[in-house]
Formats: C-alpha cells, structure tokens, sequence
C-alpha cells in the first residue's frame, strides 16, 4: 500500500476477522453437532463447542448408516460420489481436449457448425431442460448407473473452449519442428500438447472434481436404489423426515463428510484451484 | 488461427465424436424435446397429446403462481448477487490491503467454494431451525420470533444467506485478481496527487474493477437463477406459500411432481431464452475487454 | 544424392495473397544458397514449400531425385532450424534432439552415438539434461542446430536463425554454422533479410523481391553485376547511389539509371562531379557523407579524417558506373 496507516490496517484485519468467522460459522456449527448425542439439542440450549460423542457418530454413520431413512452406510455413498466426480472431471476433461484439438489443429468441412455445436451446451444448464433430459437417460436404461450419472453431465463447452484458448497460444513452429521430426497428429498431442497442457489440465481437474462432487438434482433424479446414492444427495433424504426432528447430529456428521473431499482439495490445491478458477470463467 | 495445421481428413471426427454425441443426445435432443412438448398438451391421462400452439405460453402469462415465481425468482437472485458481491468485495479490499497476511486469510475465505449449495442449503437450515438453531436462540434473545416455516420473509431471507455464503470465496476470488491486476503505479501517482485512500477506491480502485464487478454480476444472475435448485430444495421446498419458488424450482416441480409436461417445458424454453441472452451478455463483454 | 530443384514453383495463399511466383532454381549437392530480400517478399513462403510446410501451389519440387510436392515433411528427408527455435519446452536437451530420431525407428545406440557427436560439435555437452528454458539464447540455438544435425538430413533448411541474437554473437554463430555446413558437406538453404548475413554465408544468393527472383549468383557476382535497380539498393553495406544519366556529364543516356557505389565515388580536386554536402556520418573506419548533385541525393564514402569541401569535387572509379533501363530496372549490357 501506498501509505502505511495503522487504523486502516487494523480495520482490514477486523473485517477478514468477521468474515473469517461469518465464513466459517456453518461448518463450525455442523461439526460441533456432529459430535454431540441426540438429545443433546432437546434441551433448548445449543452447543456451541464440541461433544463427547464425535467417534460414536461418526463410525455409526460408517457402519450401519441411519437405517431408519433408507439411507446405506456412507462409505458407499463417500464412493458413489467419487466415481461419479472422478467421471464427470475426467470425462469432461478428455472429450473436451480432445474436441480443442480437432478444432484448432485441423481444417476441415463443417468445422464451424462443430463449434457452435459444443457452444449450445454452454446455454443449456441440466436445470432447465432436465425432463426430456431425465427421459433420455431413461430410455436409454441408465437410470440407477454410473454412466447415467456421469455422462449428460459431461460435455462442457467452458472446457473446450479453455483449451481451445491455450493450443491458439502454441507457436505455429512447434508443431511444424514435430512434423519434421516425423510426428503424425495423435503423436503431436500426446508427445508435445498433452505434455505442454499439465497445469492447465490439473485445474481444470480440481474444479471439475468439485463440480462433479457437488451435483445434487441430477443424482437425486437418476438414482433412486439406495445403493447408487450419493452423498449430497443423499443428506437431503436423511433430512427429510416425516413428522420428526431430524437426527441432526447424524444429518451433520454427513455434511461433514459430504464437505470433506472437496475442501481437502481446495486447500490443499489452492493454487491450482484458483488459476482454474479464474481461467475457465474468462 | 493456426498455420501449422494437419490434413487429415477423418481425424478431426473421430476426435470430435465423443463430445459431438454426449452434446447432441443430452443437450440439443432434450432441448428439441423441451420445445416440441411445449406446443403440445396431454389430457388427463396422458394417453392423447394434442398440439395446442402457444397455448401453454398463454396459459403461464395468465398463471399468478408463475408470476409469483418470475417475482420471486428476480428477488431471490437480485439479493443474493448484492449480497455476494458486496462482502466479497469488502473481504477482497481487506486483504488486497495486508499483503501477507493477506494469504492467511485467503486460504481461510476460499473453502466455502468446496460446499455444494445444497450441503450450504442443510447448513443454514439448520444454524436456523426453530427449535434447535443456534440463530433464532439468538434472535429471541432480541425479540424477534424468526420463523421460516411459517414466515415468507424469513424463508427468503434464509436461502438468499444460504446461496449467497455458497458464493462469497467465488466472488471473492475474482475481486482479489481484480485489484492485483491495478497496477501499484497508479495508486502512487493518485497518492502525489493528493488523493487519501478514500478518494483512491471511488476515483481509481472502483472504475478499473469495473469489468471484473460486471462480469460477476452477470456469472452470479446465472448461478442465483440456475444453480441454486440444492438450497431451494434442501431447505425451503419452495415455501412457505409458494414464497420461495424460484422459476428453476417450479420446473422441476411442475414435470416432475405435478406431471404437467407441457406447462414445464414451455418454462424450460423461457429458461433457454434468459440464459441465451446473459451469455451473449457474458460474452460481448468478453470480447469488449479483449479490445482493451 | 541431395540436389533441390524448383521448376516454376509458385504460391498463392488461400484468399488469394500471391506470395511467391516462378520461382527455377537448382541447389547442387552440399552447395549453401542464401534466400535474400526484404521483409514480406516470399522467402520464408518459399522455404516452407521446400520443407512441406506449405502446399505448393504451382510448380515443382525436387529433393534428390524425388518430385516430393505431396511428400510430408517428414518423408523429405530435410532438417528444418526456426528463427525462434521451436525446441520442445518439456523435453530436455537430449531429448529434444532425439525425437526425431525415435520417431524414425532409430536404434537406441544409434541415437545416443549421434546425440552424443552432435553434442560434442556444438560444445552442447553439458547441458544435454536441462530443459531449453535454463539454456541461454546462444546455447538454445545451437540445440536447434542439434536437432538438425543428429538427423543427418538430405539438406538444412534455415529461416532466420540468428535474428533473435545479439550482434556479437550473431557473428560467431555465423562462422559456425558456414565451419559445420562445410565439414558436412550438407545441402542448405538459408533464409535471412540480413544482406551481411547473405554474402558471408552464401556460396550464392538468390535475391528475391515480391515473391519473384531478381538474381541468382555467387555473392562477388551479384555485388560486381546486380542484375537489377533493386538488388543494385539492395547488396552492399551501404545502397548504391542511383541517379538520373544526365547528371554525369557526357553520359547523357535517355532513360538510363546509373548506379554507383558510395565507395566507388572518389574525392579529387579535379572530378567532374560536384556535391552539395548536406551532411556527414562518421562510421569510424571511415566517413560517409551525404549532399546532392543534379538535384540527386548521392553518398560518398571518404577516410576517416577527410574534410570535404563545399562543393567537394568527384570522379568515378573506372568501369565502376552500373546503367540501368529507367523502366524496367533491369541492368543494360555492356555496361
Ligand atoms: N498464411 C498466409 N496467408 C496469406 N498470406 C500470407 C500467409 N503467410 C504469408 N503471407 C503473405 O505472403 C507474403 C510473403 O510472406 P513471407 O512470410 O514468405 O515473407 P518473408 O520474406 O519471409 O518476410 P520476413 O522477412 O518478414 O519473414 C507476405 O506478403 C505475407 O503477407
Ligand atoms: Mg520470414
């Protein structure tokens, strides 16, 4: 800053402190109740630091689930989850490289109506035609399947157009040196593109991952045997019970762990996620 | 465009395929489909389906219920992207502000991004159940009854914290590249000018974020309107009294739970069109900020 | 065995750009023929045809005894070395150098041995394990060379290898590639705008402008006898001096240009020529000074502590006067 002053400082510190807090107060609060008991919420008081009962919730939730909601154990829906995120990432990310190069390094008859094509995906989130979309998948026998899951949610024009963005940027020269070096097309991308592609490819996977991680209406759609749910979704159903509290510190101990995966990733990959971030929105 | 480029012919399709078949089964197909059966009804018991025109269109002008969502709809997404942008711009100045502590409290603002807006959704539900939520408890300390079960005002004030806390690292993000990306330079030669921070953010920081705000404000529109069915349904279901039904929501319902397919696809062909014309807007400023 | 031949070649861009027409040349085996003209008249277009890079639009082809006009690049059996190098960013310098070879099947000790020669030629020894970006501009472009070199190609192409060097070691990396070329005795085609570069390198020059050849010749032939207005200003360190015939007395000639080169102009106190000075550049080994004569815009080249006079008098080095048809531009016999 241009100028050092002391009360402007200590006010910056006390707003990132409010927000810090703000940001932070609803998974606090989730993870304090996941570790209490049942009861522990009945008497009009609520916990603001954790309980005792945090392994006991937690492992109950990993072996027997909460049985009463038709809900399976959440390790099986930790794994649903991350199939169907893993899918969706690496789906995405391989169709749409794949389609970026063929749209940048060759010419040929239609290409443009191509592009467009990939472009109308971008104008059409699953939320707005998600009947005939559900209908579709259900014709085609893929309700209650991976490939259901993950497949309608994987063409992505933000992707292809991200790559498109950075092979432009590749001297023309560096291909033209490969061709030389008698490198055919599939060779160039899988001995110098993909290579050159990492990073951007790494970002991509981090907010895809969480994209993928997070879907709630389409597997609430497309999943309706219990041992297909996933975890998002499936929070809803343990919450939703008729005529009754919620167990709540179970239905959290669940958020947490639905939180969990992504966060780690976030954090942990922070730099990535953020170049990620900023580069698909451009 | 490229120059060095190979001939083949076949390749390119082969390569394309993949995306060209997932793109046409599962979004031009199921488009078509949304405005085919949106000129079309069935009766009662779906055993005939008749064309009817615009009728359904016709039929929604008229509907109040999907009035009230349209209303609600621009409410809902109006408050949450303020909502959104705004702390996230206080939080970005902030740190923009303490250089290195700045990281610290990036690292701590960021993860709100890994929650899907319907875990957020259960979240805030939660923090504000009536009986057990740690915020009413709060609240009746001050004299307020918060009820968003029985209240419309407070069901709506809970999803739009719900979805615009979902939002805030987002937007904030996007803030903190913003102000990076003004040179210090400036700042100096505003600061010689005689110009106190104050005067600095209104005359310098404010008018070179201004694409970065717009480009959110139209991104957070899109997420407030489209992406936000998981709070919605994770929380309020729409209620009470129809207080939250947001167009999204009403879609699903109207094809899902009330069956009424012509009436849904026609509001899935009113969706198409919005989403339509703010991508064009994402992307005219796009291409105005690569003249830059 | 590595002979190039164009017959009428020629390129006109889709969209209709004509960069480059009826272009004949035969490059002998082993011989260095530079492509030299000013910026945008065709040489790298050409080049590129050459290389496979570009379609060829009219014309021929030849590499050996190969018409390769719908060959691939890779199956024409040249080396290609870019101005800005296109080393692979990812591969490390050993690396670089031996893709081309693994995509050709070559044997694994093969490969080592010649990465190994070409690494000792070009002193590149200790750097064969860094990526190009930890190599300095010199060091990347000898790894370019490389890259050519291990190849053991039927010809070198190069576009403007040294332009993205400083002048210092633009020089040395002159002599070295001119010192390799020689030793391998490799056919090469080389591009630059440089017209230095062009005489130094070249055991000719073609001197193309608009996509057409002015003149194909040895360096000395092309600077003794431009065969035309362009390439008279467009060889020698500094332009020939082109000026209307009847500006020399006793040579009036109806639409004749006459060239004569700066330091062909000499100051004596009886010369039938006489200059407005307007001006003097010092150059250190010698002065060049500016003025006009007959409403001509003319230079002289003088030594370094040579004050002219005002006027200062002129003569012609003998037979050192070029006569150009005023219309076409094109050199006059017998002059
Ligand atoms: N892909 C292309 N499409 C259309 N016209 C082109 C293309 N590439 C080059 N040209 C045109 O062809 C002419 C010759 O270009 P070329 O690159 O061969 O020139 P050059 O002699 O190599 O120039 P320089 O010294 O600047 O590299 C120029 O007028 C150029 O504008
Ligand atoms: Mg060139």
């Amino acid at each position: 800053m241009v100028e050092d002053r002391p009360l402007l400082n200590l006010l910056a510190h006390l707003v990132l402190i409010v927000g810090v807090a703000v940001v932070a107060m609803p998974l606090w609060i989730a993870f304090v109740a996941s570790t209490h008991g049942p009861n522990d919420f009945m008497s009009g008081v609520v916990p603001i630091l954790p309980g005792p009962h945090l392994v006991e919730n937690y492992s109950r939730m990993f072996s027997t689930g909460v049985s009463t909601s038709g809900m399976p154990p959440v390790g099986r829906m930790l794994l649903n989850s991350a199939i169907m995120a893993l899918s969706i990432s690496i789906g995405k990310i391989a169709i749409s490289i794949l389609s970026a190069f063929a749209i940048v390094y060759f010419r040929f008859p239609l290409r443009m109506l191509a592009f467009w094509v990939i472009f109308a995906t971008l104008m059409l989130p699953v939320e707005v035609r998600i009947v005939p979309t559900y209908k579709v998948v259900a014709d085609l026998g893929l309700l209650n399947t991976y490939a259901g899951l993950s497949i309608p949610l994987i063409a992505s024009a933000t992707a292809t157009f991200l790559f498109r963005q950075l092979f432009l940027t590749m001297p023309d020269e560096l291909t033209e040196a490969a061709r030389i070096d008698g490198a055919g097309p599939m060779k160039f991308f899988r001995d110098i593109l993909l290579p050159l592609s990492r990073t951007n490819i790494a970002a991509l996977f981090v907010i895809m991952f969480i994209y993928g991680w997070n879907q709630y209406l389409w597997p609430l759609l497309v999943t309706t045997s219990s041992d297909k749910y996933t975890i998002v979704a499936g929070i809803k159903r343990m919450a939703d019970v008729a005529d009754a509290q919620p167990q709540w510190h179970l239905v959290m101990a669940t958020a947490i762990l639905a939180v969990l995966p992504p966060l780690l990733v976030v954090v942990l990959m922070q730099r990535l996620f953020v170049k990620g971030l900023v580069e698909t929105e451009k | 465009m490229k120059r060095a480029l190979f001939g083949n012919r076949l390749l390119p399709w082969l390569l394309l395929a993949p995306q060209l078949a997932v793109t046409a089964i599962f979004f031009l197909w199921p488009a078509a489909q949304a405005i085919r059966q949106s000129f079309l009804r069935e009766d009662a018991f779906g055993l005939s389906t008749s064309f009817v025109g615009l009728a359904n269109y016709a039929a929604l002008w008229g509907s109040a219920e999907y009035l009230n969502a349209v209303r609600v709809t621009a409410i809902f997404a109006v408050a949450t992207t303020l909502l959104s942008l705004g702390v996230a711009l206080v939080l970005a100045l902030a740190v923009d502000r303490l250089v290195r502590a700045g990281k610290v409290y990036t690292t701590l603002l960021v993860w709100p991004y890994a929650v899907a807006p319907a875990v957020a959704g259960i979240l805030w539900w939660f923090i504000f159940n009536p009986t057990v939520g740690l915020l009413p408890y709060v609240l009746d300390r001050v004299g307020y009854d918060w009820n968003h079960l029985m209240r419309p005002r407070d069901a709506m004030i809970l999803v739009v914290l719900a979805s615009a806390w979902s939002r805030i690292s987002y937007c904030f993000l996007f803030f903190v590249a913003g102000l990076q990306s003004i040179p210090q330079s400036l700042h100096e030669a505003a600061a010689i000018d005689g110009a106190g921070p104050v005067k600095r953010f209104f005359t310098i920081t404010l008018p070179l974020l201004s694409p970065t705000t717009f480009f959110l404000l139209v991104v957070n529109i899109v997420y407030a309107m489209f992406e936000t069915f998981g709070v919605i349904d994770a929380t309020t279901e729409g209620g009470p009294a129809q207080s939250t039904n947001i167009m999204v929501y009403k879609v699903w319902f109207d094809g899902f739970i009330g069956q009424n397919l012509g009436s849904s696809a026609a509001q899935s062909v009113i969706l198409m069109l919005i989403v339509i014309a703010l991508t064009v807007i994402q992307f005219r400023w796009i291409e105005k900020r690569v003249a830059y | 065995m590595a002979r190039i031949t164009l017959n009428g070649v020629g390129k006109v861009y889709p969209g209709g750009t004509r960069a480059v027409g009826g272009v004949d040349l035969d490059v002998a085996d082993g011989e260095f023929v530079v492509l030299v003209g000013p910026s945008g008249c065709g040489k790298s277009t050409l080049l590129r045809m050459i290389a496979g890079l570009e379609t060829i639009t009219e014309g021929t082809v030849s590499i050996g005894d190969r018409v390769v006009n719908d060959i691939e690049p890779a199956g024409r059996d040249i080396a290609m070395v870019f101005q800005n190098y296109a080393l692979y960013p990812h591969m490390s310098v050993r690396q670089n150098l031996a893709y081309g070879l693994k995509n050709r099947r070559t044997p694994a000790a093969e490969i080592a041995r010649r990465v190994d020669e070409a690494a000792r030629m070009l002193e590149l020894a200790p750097y064969l394990d860094r990526k190009p970006r930890q190599l300095s501009g010199g060091q990347r472009q000898r790894v370019a060379m490389g890259r050519a070199i291990v190849r053991e190609p039927a010809a070198f192409l190069f576009d403007e290898p040294l332009s993205n060097l400083d002048a210092k070691l633009r020089g040395v990396m002159r002599w070295e590639i001119k010192t390799l070329q020689r030793r391998l005795a490799t056919t090469a085609i080389y591009v630059t705008h440089d017209q230095v570069e062009a005489m130094t390198l070249g055991d000719r020059l073609v001197v193309l402008n608009g996509g057409r050849v002015e003149q194909i010749g040895t360096p000395l032939e092309v600077y003794r006898r431009p065969a035309s207005v362009f390439v008279a200003g467009f060889i020698g360190s500094t332009p020939m001096n082109l000026v209307r015939s009847d500006v020399l007395p006793g040579l009036a000639r109806p639409g004749t240009t006459v060239g004569i080169r700066p330091e062909d102009l000499v100051p004596s106190p009886d010369g039938a020529l006489s200059m407005q000075v307007s001006g003097i550049e010092e150059l250190g080994v010698s002065r060049l000074v500016h003025g006009v004569i007959g409403g001509e815009r003319v230079s002289v080249v003088v030594p370094p502590d040579f004050q002219p006079s005002e006027p200062l008098r002129l003569s012609v080095r003998p037979g050192a006067m070029h006569l150009f048809d005023a219309a076409t531009g094109l050199r006059r016999e017998g002059s």
